[in-house]
């Protein structure tokens, strides 16, 4: 239990896939906007990674080689559809919200990259605690991302206000040029604490 | 080799196999509840622009092209206005509005941005400045006499010029985006509202 509690908190800090490995760039910035749009993004993305990442594992010495690639693509893109469809189903302005960057899930290289480096050489239950441990680092990078866009750029966590009307939103903070200020901001902070970490070791 | 193509064939038609079944169940699981929230926010959306509204109906008129209309009645039954769909290119993409008609005023009595991509903070004024929005409270439409198009086709003005019941008041920050709005509002109304006086009998008694 303590191994899978380290392999957990290791994917989640030590090789966070935005803030370490810099994977999975593209929903980062686009959709960390506010914070309700950050949190539907991570839990989709981790959904849909530890479903796919589970079932390639059980698959794993059933796909050919030859085929695995094209293999993890359609079991990604079949779990990126129902995501879709339960998005739908439960927020309609979540979906409007978040737009192609559901469907862009299949193509999200986090997903692939454990599906081929981990999942198909390891066992489902392993798997599946490297997938939780990923998708969560996942979901409170671009979380942090999105609550301070949020703060910032419309004064506001989660939809409530928090300035009152007095508050000048910093707008350039909810455009794409903001995105990459914070994106910035955090990767020197993320990379001064685990240098700083590593020192003492 | 050959077991080679059969257990590759095998996968991929095994596995496609099983994501298709997987997709139509939660298709079909969803459905229903998609297709109620969609009814529901359109229902909300023409209950926003025609005021004292308690019950909708669609209205198809004739010819081609026409854009989607709903009549809104009241508890009563009496009809309280006509909400049109129009859309145009924005800034960014195209802005969707729905607007609501009073045939008793000749007015447009409500406006609401269904789907628009402008730019947060500036061009997105559209949906929000309560300065803006007043421009849609009263918004002049009477028709000529021939009753075939507007009598004073709606224009936008800078902020603080409207002098007009028929001009547009632009939003300052906003103005790239309140002009779609303007040119849209104006290419629709001059369709939608002859189409609707045209068949104002119709929709008084609620015959749809």
């Amino acid at each position: 239990m303590s191994e899978n509690a380290d392999v957990f908190l290791k994917k989640l800090w030590e090789e966070n896939p935005v803030f370490v490995q810099l994977l999975g760039m593209c929903p980062v910035l686009a959709v960390s906007n506010s914070v309700v749009n950050s949190l539907a993004m991570g839990l989709a993305t981790t959904f849909v990674l530890i479903c796919s990442s589970v079932l390639v594992s059980l698959l794993r010495n059933h796909i050919p080689k030859q085929v695995r690639i094209a293999t993890f693509i359609m079991i990604i893109a079949t779990f990126v559809t129902l995501v879709e469809y339960i998005i739908q189903a439960i927020s309609l302005d979540i979906h409007k919200a978040l737009g192609a960057f559901i469907s862009l899930i299949v193509v999200n290289c986090i997903i692939l990259g454990r599906a081929e480096s981990f999942a198909s050489k390891n066992p489902p239950g392993k798997a599946f605690v490297d997938a939780v441990g990923v998708g969560v680092g996942f979901t409170l990078a671009i979380l942090s991302m999105g609550s301070i866009r949020e703060v910032l750029g419309s004064g506001s966590f989660a939809g409530v206000d928090l300035f009152g009307a007095g508050y000048e939103p910093w707008i350039i903070m909810i455009l794409p040029g903001g995105g990459f200020f914070v994106l910035g901001a955090l990767l020197l902070a993320v990379n001064k604490i685990n240098r700083s970490r590593k020192v003492k070791a | 080799m050959k077991d080679d193509s059969a257990a590759m064939i095998r996968t991929l038609v095994g596995i496609a196999a099983i994501s298709g079944v997987l997709i139509v169940a939660a298709f079909t699981i969803t459905l229903p509840v998609i297709t109620r929230n969609k009814a529901a926010q359109l229902k909300a959306a023409v209950f926003e622009v025609i005021p004292g509204a308690a019950t909708v109906k669609k209205f198809v008129p004739e010819g081609m092209g026409m854009p989607n209309m709903y009549a809104g009645y009241d508890e009563a039954g009496t009809l309280k206005g006509i909400a049109v769909e129009a859309q145009g290119q924005g800034f960014a993409d195209i802005i969707k509005v729905l607007y609501g008609y009073s045939p008793e005023k000749s007015a447009v009595t409500g406006f609401t941005v269904l789907e628009s991509k402008e730019t947060p903070g500036l061009g997105d004024k559209i949906e929000k400045d309560p300065g803006f929005q007043a421009n849609f409270k009263a918004l002049d439409v009477h028709l000529n006499a021939a009753m075939t198009a507007l009598k004073n086709p709606i224009t936008v003005v800078k902020q603080g010029k409207k002098t007009q019941p028929w001009e547009i008041d632009s939003v300052s920050g906003a103005t790239i985006s309140s002009k779609a709005v303007g040119r849209l509002m104006a290419a629709s109304a001059e369709i939608a509202i002859p189409t609707i006086e045209k068949n104002i009998a119709r929709l008084k008694e609620g015959a749809l």
